[in-house]
């Protein structure tokens, strides 16, 4: 993603404008795809605002009318492993961080739920994850995950597949240690918070 | 719609869950991704993000570029 080293300076123009807006509009997705893949908040929307940067000094070689939301993730992805190369203990911190948010919770409702999710979810290895965010949250299609992570349309599928098996039989034998918490309970609560939020959703 | 539709940590003994129970979990957990990924997306944004962008559009603009 480093491209041309001196971009020629260019002008403000209309098309500067436009890509402006569409930038604007893509960083809450930034946001939330920096956060599934670091897990910190903070860290993340350092990430965010980094690929956003990126992004913009990139933008000569957008074409508008592409797709700008795949475009950034993939900035944002190669920024986060460039990253991450460069400081190996940020997996460690990853789950850290994952178990004091999960202990610090102690509300027996939904919260609990997205927390036992998150949790189960760093357990994942990488590339499982961050396929299974794209196509079953960010609602991407296999291809555009595929270009996003740069890898087959293949692999990103079988990823999926394997995230999903995987993040199922974590929360119903609860892979993970939990104080006074029956295993399978995680697997209950998130039907139950399901349940609720598709009924909403339904209204 | 009832909560405690599924037996909670019951693991049938042989072949595992139901193909429909499966599916059925599979959902809630898509569900719940999607709802943890939308909350971020709705949160509101910090304004340092407008105010980087806004600080690199007034240099690329600006004319001089350093």
């Amino acid at each position: 993603m480093s491209g041309a080293t001196n971009p020629p300076p260019k002008p403000a123009s209309a098309d500067d404008k436009a890509f402006k807006q569409e930038l604007v509009a893509l960083i809450p997705h930034l946001r939330a795809f920096a956060r599934t893949l670091t897990g910190d908040p903070t860290a993340a929307d350092d990430l965010a605002q980094d690929a956003m940067m990126k992004a913009w000094d990139a933008r000569a070689s957008y074409q508008m009318g592409t797709n700008m939301k795949a475009w950034t993730f993939m900035i944002l992805r190669n920024q986060f492993y460039s990253e991450k190369r460069r400081s190996w203990r940020q997996s460690q911190l990853d789950q850290e961080a994952a178990e004091r948010t999960l202990v610090a919770v102690d509300d027996p409702e939904s919260p609990v739920a997205l927390d036992e999710l998150r949790l189960a979810l760093a357990t994942l290895p990488e590339e499982q994850r961050e396929a299974l965010i794209l196509v079953g949250a960010g609602g991407f299609a296999y291809e555009e995950a595929a270009a996003i992570c740069q890898c087959a349309v293949g692999t990103v599928k079988s990823r999926v597949s394997r995230a999903r098996k995987a993040l199922q039989a974590t929360l119903e034998k609860g892979g993970y240690a939990r104080d006074g918490r029956a295993a399978g309970d995680a697997m209950r609560s998130i039907l139950a918070a399901a349940d609720r939020l598709s009924s909403v959703r339904q209204v | 719609m009832t909560d405690n539709s599924n037996p909670p940590g019951r693991v049938p003994p042989k072949g595992g869950a139901s193909l429909e129970e499966a599916r059925l979990r599979q959902q809630a957990i898509g569900v719940k991704l999607r709802h943890m990924f939308d909350e971020i997306v709705n949160e509101q944004v910090p304004d340092e993000f407008l105010d980087i962008l806004r600080r690199a559009d007034e240099r690329s603009s600006g004319g001089d570029e350093k």
